[in-house]
């Protein structure tokens, strides 16, 4: 049974595969340097995507998270550069899936903290909050020198996955494209399950969720952590992608951002993301390329998006979005 | 005398100087229907938010089934087993008939934090929803968005939603609303029966499916009830007539 | 410490303050009138600088780029409430967020093609430069207390405009009831447009002053939008007494806090290590101390009636 949206889903899974695979063949490592950035945001919004799209928790606050993911691989990979012990006599590490487990450990609990005081409130008093807590991390990072402070953290090499060269490009790639296709199954049973049931029914009527005996509390504190962890394991990529970390990654633009790639692509969609960051990733590349102020377009094109095209790109591609 | 199912005692409720329930006692005996009537503001949405749990009571107690339910939250009072239908419709619109009564089979069952099982291929969901569906007569329309659903289409779902939760009472919020004659008569017969499964606060300004069905009614006024007893004792009741009737004579 | 140093201190508070007020008055009330959520609103900010900072360097006049200011802003304001504005006001918050974000992008760099990426400088007009002494010994420049004043003049002006006026009655009445108004015979469309345009006003007239103490360049009044998100939501969304006091509360809080959290910390610590916990620490006070009334008031000190 494939209907249209599948469809469309595995055509876009195919080519952000088949690019980079055709680029590397041609010796054009740039463009897989691009598909990997499509990879890694695609993760982030996915990751935003369950708390947004499926609970309906508008976070202006998820680049604290994506930061954090990037700042825990930074500052592991610092440590297990330099030899000192990072806590209590741990070491810092080079080693991938350990650093994705301490990103997502970190951020997630981080998102704990900050959804436990956030979801008390909602609407528009919920997008101030979880803004105004992403810009106290940021404001933090600013301020402790320890880690570069201001000027970030350089990755002098990047880290290590066992049984890949990740300084190859297309090695690095098809990391992220992995752990992208595994977060979106991720998703997929998430929104499937009792628990995804209960969220979205939470998003569409919160008095019925509670009268039915379930806490919509209890169950959106759990996405909130769980689309911060993920978001997390994102930032820890993007910090290898770039071998550096800044606070420009836990800046509100980049909160801003990661809820345009959901809006480009299609809100609450499994491959919202994955579309929304491959429009992006296309549009910095092809605007910035014919002007320096890129961005004013880019804000043109969003602002007609969201009056005229509210499905975004899937919208338009796939049709309206079903339910169940 | 059995048991109360829900017992009201002295519930005091005041929004600045309006006394909106005004030491409120009421209970709910197994088996029956009691009705509560009053004109409007008579502080009737003030009591259901107090019973359910959006508001909370200054004073007073709330037991169900024996146990002090006045300070839990709305969740906690659904799994404890009052089961509430609403005055405007309040379904998962996005969700067909089906997940909607799922979702509360899924609550009735205990644990919503499982996260892989996919709900669509879990047949104890579904085969109790498609039960509760059947009973109100739903059973065609269960592929259906709840926001699809004609107006009675709703109510009935509602009241599923309500049997899928195994209530020990049901608190029915002008279940006749909207319903058109031949809907109100259909209802009224199904209700006549759901007291068997477990009893009714029904709050109905129908007075035709009241008189018809209620084993025992209460006058609220004010904030205060002014009478309560058997439908004759009702009709009889001077302080009822001239309060809410506006029968002056 | 000295009095001198705590005065000095809490005026500064007080003058960051009465910043963020203008700020989030626009922001409040354009909130409870139409239920807007609106990014752009430091990028109003930003507009009144540099109308400011660039009919200052042409005419040589602060007073006219302060006019200027006014003018450039409530226009920016009005037009884009006209001509994108509207359209979200019957839409959720999220794309209200995303419009406004859009805006802002366009703001920015439509404000750089325009005046080149280096920021512009804005002088303190002559009437109010020098300084005063202070009790205690300490001399505090006039055009500090003079955005002071201004602030609390505004305050004043706002109290007035809103209690006692025909267009403060129907914000009032828009405020409490939409429907309501639009049934009096209120034309809702243009009280909109005035009350957005007022709003972009108050902002444009908070960046026009501080651009005389500050660099007037792009992205300026994204920081003090995010400040002035914190006051709202401290003050409670929708509520002109919540916003000033909250403004006022947020600007001593965060002055003060940089100045003793670090003294603070020294007490327990090396001097270099308690520079840096303090300053960390500083940077992060006003967030934990919305954290806090949250915790204990999710909607604000002066939650308004209905939002």
């Amino acid at each position: 049974m494939l209907n249209r949206e599948t469809l469309v889903n595995l055509i876009l899974a195919a080519l952000l595969l088949a690019v980079p695979l055709m680029a590397n063949a041609f010796g054009q490592p740039f463009y897989v340097t691009l598909a990997t950035r499509v990879a890694i945001l695609a993760l982030a919004a996915t990751g935003l995507n369950l708390a947004l799209g499926l609970g309906g928790l508008v976070s202006f606050g998820h680049a604290a998270f994506f930061g954090i993911g990037g700042y825990a691989a930074g500052i592991l990979a610092t440590h297990a550069f330099s030899g000192d012990p990072l806590l209590l006599g741990l070491s810092g590490t080079n080693q991938m899936p350990l650093i994705w487990l301490v990103a997502m450990l970190v951020a997630g609990l981080v998102g704990l903290l900050i959804g436990l005081i956030s979801l008390r409130t909602s609407g528009v008093y919920f997008i101030m909050i979880t803004l105004a807590f992403a810009q106290m991390v940021y404001y933090f990072a600013i301020s402790w020198p320890a880690y570069g402070g201001e000027d970030g953290l350089s990755i002098l090499v990047r880290n290590q996955f066992p049984g890949a060269n990740t300084m190859k490009p297309v090695s690095f790639f098809l990391i992220c494209y992995a752990v992208l296709i595994v977060a979106l199954g991720l998703f997929v049973l998430i929104r499937g399950s009792r628990f995804g049931s209960a969220l979205q029914a939470a998003r569409q009527n919160e008095v019925r969720v509670a009268t039915v005996g379930i806490a919509p509390y209890r169950i959106r504190l759990t996405a909130f952590a769980i689309s911060a962890a993920l978001t997390g394991l994102a930032g820890a990529l993007f910090a290898d992608l770039n071998r550096f970390v800044s606070p420009s990654m836990l800046s509100w633009h980049m909160s801003g951002e990661l809820i345009v790639l959901i809006i480009l692509g299609g809100t609450g969609r499994l491959f919202g993301p994955l579309a929304g960051a491959a429009l992006f990733v296309i549009f910095e590349y092809v605007l910035g390329g014919l002007t320096e102020r890129w961005q004013f377009f880019l804000g043109l094109i969003l602002l007609g998006t969201v009056l005229f095209a509210r499905g975004g790109l899937l919208g338009l591609l796939a049709g309206k979005a079903r339910h169940g | 005398m059995a048991e109360p199912v829900l017992e009201l005692s002295d519930i005091v409720k005041s929004f600045g100087a309006l006394r909106a329930t005004d030491h409120v006692s009421l209970d709910l005996k197994p088996g029956e229907i009691h009705a509560l009537i009053g004109p409007n503001g008579a502080g009737k949405s003030t009591l259901i938010h107090q019973i359910c749990g959006t508001l909370r009571q200054d004073s007073g107690t709330i037991r169900l089934a024996g146990k002090d339910i006045g300070h839990l939250g709305v969740a906690e009072r659904s799994r404890l087993g009052l089961g509430r239908t609403f005055q405007v419709s309040s379904l998962t619109p996005d969700f067909s008939a089906l997940r909607n009564v799922m979702l509360a089979v899924q609550a009735q069952q205990g644990s919503s934090f499982r996260f892989f099982k996919p709900v669509m291929r879990d047949a104890s969901l579904i085969d109790r929803s498609m039960a509760m569906l059947e009973r109100v007569g739903l059973q065609d329309r269960a592929r259906i968005p709840a926001a699809e659903l004609s107006h009675g289409e709703r109510r009935q779902l509602e009241i599923a939603i309500a049997l899928a939760l195994s209530s020990k009472a049901f608190l029915l919020d002008e279940p006749m609303a909207g319903m058109g004659p031949e809907g109100s008569k259909a209802l009224t017969g199904f209700l006549h029966s759901l007291r068997q499964e477990a009893p009714i606060l029904l709050v109905e300004h129908d007075m035709d499916a009241v008189f018809a069905l209620a084993d025992r009614i209460s006058v609220l006024v004010y904030g205060r009830v002014i009478a309560t007893g058997t439908v004759e004792e009702i009709r009889r009741d001077p302080a009822v007539r001239t309060a809410y009737l506006g029968d002056h004579a | 410490m000295t009095l001198a140093l705590a005065l000095e201190q809490l005026l500064n508070g007080l003058q960051l303050g009465v910043m963020l007020f203008l700020m989030a008055a626009g922001l409040t009330l354009i909130f409870g009138v139409m239920g807007l959520i609106n990014l752009a609103h430091g990028s109003l900010y930003m507009v009144g600088a540099f109308a400011c900072a660039a009919v200052a360097a042409a005419t040589g006049s602060f007073w006219l780029g302060l006019v200027a200011s006014l003018a450039c802003a409530a226009a920016a304001g009005a037009i884009v409430e006209l001509l994108v504005i509207r359209r979200l006001y019957d839409r959720d918050h999220l794309d209200q967020v995303l419009a406004t974000f859009a805006l802002i992008l366009m703001f920015s760099e439509g404000t750089r093609w325009l005046f080149g990426s280096f920021p512009l400088y804005l002088d303190i007009p002559p009437l109010l430069q020098g300084a005063v002494a202070l009790p205690g010994g300490a001399q505090y420049p006039v055009y500090r207390l003079a955005i002071i004043a201004a602030g609390a003049l505004v305050a004043f002006g706002l109290y007035l405009l809103i209690g006692k006026t025909r267009l403060g009655m129907r914000i009032r009445a828009g405020e409490s009831d939409r429907e309501m108004i639009g049934a009096l015979g209120v034309d809702i469309r243009t009280l909109y447009t005035v009350v957005f345009a007022l709003g972009a006003a108050l902002a444009g007239l908070a960046g026009a002053m501080v651009g005389a103490l500050q660099s007037v360049q792009v992205g300026m009044g994204e920081p003090v939008l995010i400040l002035a998100f914190v006051v709202i939501v401290i003050g409670g969304i929708g509520s002109i007494k919540g916003a000033l006091l909250g403004a006022l509360l947020v600007g001593v809080v965060d002055t003060l806090g940089r100045l003793l959290l670090p003294k603070l910390v020294g007490v327990f610590l090396q001097p270099a290590q308690a520079g840096m916990i303090g300053g960390a620490a500083a940077s992060m006070l006003i967030y934990m101390m919305m954290a806090l009334i949250l915790a204990m008031k999710p909607r604000g000190l002066f939650p308004a009636a209905h939002a």
